[in-house]
């Protein structure tokens, strides 16, 4: 096997507050190849987007720790300096935020903005520099690109503003790139106008990507491999099909039956996952998620389980057998309540 | 724009009556000495006092008095007579114009570069001895008043009463057009003591903006794309927070062209606050009216170019 683009290994990020150490990420691996798609899943947070911003050394900060390694074409983004890091911004990774009206400067234009971005990294000249950014909005799908180089982000849309984030992010023909929420902000039919867009330039140009969402639709159409994060780690990853079809971990059950469904009555009541995320301070012993679980045993709420490797390459941290989980979850998907699923589970049917 | 600008500079004069009509009444209202008397000037028989009060229309009503003073104003350019100084109003206000913009421009640069500099590397360096230390100084030179502060660069740094003497001290103003050495050397310790408090406050508030800004979401796009912090700071940071500063910076200079009282008083220096100083003190009717007229114009005006300013710089804001 190749060595990944990027490989993530055990990186934990945590911030001292007024009330103590918050563990926002909490020794996470993952890794992607050159080309390839990884989502990566989460409610608000479970440290995915802090995730993101400390591989480009965003978080950095007097009250940040930072720890483990993240190998980016054979340097580690999480030990290296200042100075190196910052040629690796936007050139090696590009990113893009949610909400694209505050994410672009507003007294500036966008041509310059991108222009800004181009000459960051090379010794570009303006006319250049122009004529590139004028095919980078072309690229990303603007309409008559040469006179919107010279249009303010208010006078854009909201999916034109993130297709002009896009077009900034690509300037430097990223190998990476790492889009947070990238459509949270925009209206549906934008959303997926916006996800299409990416899966094709990550196709076209050969770029990995990381999507970044609390949004299984999103994950579905672009990411070929998926994350969950729960309490600042991976509790399952699967490739997406195997997500939909088999989830092995009960987080990821109760994500996948609190999406409404078309096909139900109106009136069905929707499905949620009782409870809150723990702290991230004073983190329980045992599973995080157990509190939450319908099928958490005693020995969850004592051993932390450990991420496991299943022999198809998946991944997944629960105690409960992979056997038994893996037998109950087809009750659920046929329309089974949680105790249906939790006798499966318990063996006694 | 154009239009706006046009609607805007209708209103000063609309703006600019209405103050002198105001000044006109606050005059006849407030107790004064008789302004006939005083033009007649020491030992002056009541038949010469009542002479002068009919030249002068003193005798008419608040209303004909009023109508007499504008008539003259747009008929002829005529702002009427010091009665202390026996000389019109427009050539004394002209004449002290210099004085008055020399105190307020060298300080207003002044309190500019320092405020704006010192408020940078605070917001920069935030909670570092450095940024403690200028935020401390920042609230003293904030809290003290002017005269004071004037009074003590005096009692310092005065060429003749001073312990250290290096700078000219109060009433060695000359003209620049006279002698420029002699103008600077007199100018450095008013401009110093009136941009104390000045680039005080400009250097807290960029401080707290600056600060504000570098939260925001596209400074964190502006990290991303990998540029220089010294670039992040400068072209996206301070560009965003300066806007309050223009702001700031046009309404404090258009007010003190208007007259520096308390820094041309301490410094004996000759210009418009001096001026209008003065004829307070004298009840000198005509010479206040030029005065205030002046001041508001200076007002009036830095509000017009500052909100132009602010279109040039925040292209989301549209006058129409």
């Amino acid at each position: 096997m190749s060595t990944p683009l990027l490989q993530v290994e055990n990186l934990s990020v945590s911030f001292n507050t007024e009330d103590g150490v918050v563990k926002a990420v909490d020794g996470v691996s993952w890794s992607i190849e050159a080309g390839q798609s990884l989502g990566i899943v989460g409610e608000s947070g479970s440290g995915k987007t802090v995730g993101g911003l400390t591989l480009l050394g965003l978080t950095r900060s007097g009250r940040t720790t930072v720890s483990g390694r993240a190998m980016f074409e054979g340097s580690d983004l999480v030990s290296m300096g200042d100075a190196s890091l910052r040629a690796v911004r936007g050139k090696g990774i590009a990113m893009i935020f949610q909400d694209p009206l505050s994410s672009l400067h507003p007294f500036y234009r966008v041509g310059d903005q991108i222009i800004e971005a181009i000459q960051a990294h090379s010794q570009t000249p303006k006319k250049v520099a122009r004529a590139r950014a004028a095919e980078l909005l072309a690229l990303v799908g603007i309409p008559d690109p040469k006179a919107r180089l010279d249009a303010y982000p208010h006078e854009f849309s909201g999916g034109m503003r993130q297709r002009a984030m896009i077009a900034m992010a690509l300037s430097n023909e990223p190998r990476l790139l790492i889009a947070d929420e990238p459509t949270t902000a925009l209206d549906v039919t934008v959303q997926a106008q916006i996800l299409e867009l990416l899966d094709r330039l990550r196709r076209e140009l050969q770029m990995a990507l990381v999507i970044i969402t609390h949004d299984l639709g999103v994950v579905a159409e672009t990411a070929e491999q998926v994350a969950v994060m729960y309490a600042g780690r991976i509790v399952e990853q699967s490739p997406v099909n195997e997500l939909f079809s088999q989830p092995m971990h009960p987080y990821t059950w109760g994500l996948l039956r609190s999406i409404p469904k078309l096909t139900g009555p109106r009136d069905e009541a929707l499905l949620p996952i009782p409870g809150r995320p723990p702290s991230l301070i004073s983190r329980p012993k045992g599973c995080a998620f157990a509190e939450r679980c319908a099928y958490a045993e005693d020995a969850c709420r004592l051993t932390d389980p450990l991420l496991a490797t299943t022999a198809d390459g998946r991944r997944s941290a629960c105690l409960i057998p992979h056997e038994r989980r893996m037998a109950a979850w087809p009750a659920l998907a046929a329309g089974g309540t949680e105790a249906d699923a939790l006798k499966v589970v318990r063996g006694t049917k | 724009m154009a239009r706006y600008i046009a609607r805007r500079l209708l209103w000063t004069v609309v703006l600019m009556f209405a103050v002198s009509v105001v000044t006109f009444v606050i005059f006849y209202v407030l107790p004064s000495a008789d302004p006939a008397a005083l033009r007649a000037g020491r030992h002056a028989s009541p038949q010469q006092i009542e002479e002068i009060r009919h030249k002068y229309h003193l005798d008419k009503s608040l209303l004909d008095q009023l109508s007499f003073y504008f008539k003259g104003i747009l008929l002829h350019g005529d702002f009427g007579i010091s009665y202390v100084n026996d000389q019109p109003v427009a050539k004394l206000v002209f004449s002290r114009l210099p004085a008055t913009i020399s105190v307020a421009v060298g300080a207003a640069v002044l309190w500019l570069l320092s405020g704006v500099a010192i408020g940078i590397i605070s917001a920069v360096r935030r909670h570092s001895k450095l940024d403690r230390t200028t935020m401390s100084l920042a609230l003293v030179g904030i809290s003290a008043p002017v005269y004071w502060l004037g009074l003590v660069a005096l009692y310092l740094f005065a060429d003749d009463i001073g312990l250290i003497p290096l700078f000219g001290g109060s009433g060695s103003y000359q003209p620049i057009t006279e002698d420029p050495l002699a103008w600077l050397n007199s100018m450095i310790l008013p401009w110093v003591v009136l941009a104390v408090a000045f680039a005080a406050f400009y250097s807290r508030l960029l401080r707290g903006t600056l600060i504000e800004v570098m939260g925001e979401d596209y400074i964190r796009t502006a990290r991303a794309k990998g540029l220089p912090e010294r670039t992040v700071v400068m072209h996206h940071g301070v560009r965003a927070a300066i806007t309050p500063i223009v702001t700031a910076f046009g309404l404090d200079l258009g007010a003190l062209l208007g007259g520096a009282v308390l820094v041309e008083i301490v410094f004996n220096i000759p210009g418009i606050g001096r001026l209008a100083y003065d004829a307070i003190l004298h009840s000198d009717l005509f010479l206040i009216q030029g005065t205030v007229l002046l001041a508001a114009f200076f007002v009036i005006g830095a509000n017009l170019v500052v909100d132009v300013v602010y279109a040039y710089l925040d292209p989301r804001v549209r006058y129409e």
